[in-house]
């Protein structure tokens, strides 16, 4: 709206699935801290439904999910298509994680807008973040 | 008139949680529409209750938030819920991590929680709490529960956005000198010993009741041993914190006579 606005980037990082591995998921929301934004850490064990309501809620920029046991592809489709639903089509979606390259396309057609896999520097995806929300 | 604002705010008015979400949004970020917004927000008739919830970091303020929130929606009453978490004063970042201890009640639609960094304010609090506070109030909350950082001994703005305020406490805390000193008992109208399971909670139980016995600045004021995570004592943590309730309803109806 106004271009004189404090704009502070507020981020969600959440698990969904049944995945019980969330030190990933934790460096990545310490780091984003570290690069300046508001991180709302929301755990693991999550559905689709959960993180959704909680990214409204909160009014994220961006929703960062962590997968590492295989079901992304079931899971994050699934979130952009509730987000777009319930009002949170504005929303970035950015994934990390175990995500095979042969992957990649199809979760970026379902509308996730980066992959970031074991290794990626945090500055990068802070970068990333940065540069591709949207104005709402 | 600002067209967008309006809408955002008739949007909320009639129960939508994404406007009442970038509405805060707004307010948090000092938006040069504050004035409009809280224009349009005339404060409805019935207040929603409102419980802080603050003491010691990682004392277990947002396990009870959480706990007490389930009391409320079997009473059906709905809750909303702003979690304040600090900001880094060196980056300006925060994590927010409240929100991970309510996750029963996220699909609950009579339950909006709001998680709220303190972007450069030190009383425990943020600046936009109070504004934040009424759109969730207008949004049609009965219960307001705010939960503070983690605080010390100088936090105490809970005090002025509360009816009633819950210190949380826990075993290791400190002796009667600590006891003494300003910004703990002294605002607290219910005084919560959590973990009460871990050695020497019934010490520090004893030193806070002789405390009270020569606290003049507040009358009424209660010690309560919980273990919010093992459900034990929250029960009686929130009738008492209802008898409050009422005891204020009563308190402003015979005001408004």
């Amino acid at each position: 709206m106004g271009s004189t606005e404090l704009k502070t980037i507020r981020v969600l990082i959440a698990k969904p699935g049944l995945d019980g591995h969330d030190r990933g998921a934790k460096v990545i929301a310490r780091g984003l801290k570290d690069a300046g934004m508001e991180v709302i850490y929301l755990g693991l064990r999550l559905t689709p439904e959960q993180i959704v309501e909680a990214a409204i809620q909160e009014d994220v920029d961006a929703v960062g999910l962590s997968s590492l046991s295989g079901a992304h592809l079931a899971l994050f489709p699934k979130i952009v298509e509730l987000l777009r639903s319930k009002g949170g089509e504005k929303i970035l979606v950015v994934v990390g994680g175990i995500i095979p390259k042969k992957d990649f396309a199809v979760l970026k057609e379902a509308g996730v807008s980066g992959i970031f896999g074991p290794g990626t520097p945090i500055p990068e995806i802070a970068k990333f973040i940065q540069e591709n929300i949207q104005e709402k | 008139m600002n067209q967008k604002i309006k809408i955002l705010v008739d949007r909320m008015l009639s129960g939508d949680k994404p406007s009442l979400a970038r509405l805060i949004s707004l307010i948090e970020r000092e938006s040069p529409e504050v004035p409009e917004i809280m224009e349009l927000v005339s404060p409805s008739q019935l207040q929603p209750y409102r419980v802080g919830i603050t003491g010691l970091a990682g004392a277990g303020k947002s396990t009870l938030v959480n706990k007490l929130t389930s009391f409320y929606r079997k009473q059906n009453l709905t809750v909303g819920i702003i979690a304040v978490d600090p900001s880094s004063v060196i980056t300006g970042g925060a994590v927010l991590g409240d929100r991970i201890r309510m996750q029963q009640h996220y699909l609950d639609e009579g339950v909006f929680i709001r998680s709220m960094a303190t972007r450069g304010c030190y009383g425990g609090l943020c600046k936009a709490v109070e504004d934040a506070a009424k759109l969730i109030s207008v949004s049609g909350k009965d219960i307001l529960i705010i939960e503070t950082t983690g605080i010390g001994q100088t936090e105490t703005e809970i005090t002025k956005v509360a009816d009633v305020v819950v210190m949380v406490l826990t075993p290791g805390f400190g002796d009667s000198i600590q006891l003494m000193k300003a910004g703990i008992i002294e605002i607290a109208d219910i005084i919560v010993v959590n973990k009460a399971d871990i050695e020497g909670a019934d010490i520090l139980v004893n030193e806070i009741r002789n405390e009270l016995k020569y606290s003049t600045r507040k009358k009424d004021q209660l010690v309560m041993m919980v273990q919010a995570s093992n459900d034990i004592g929250v029960a009686e943590l929130f009738e008492e914190i209802e008898k409050k309730r009422l005891e204020n309803n009563l308190e402003e109806r015979i005001l408004k006579c």
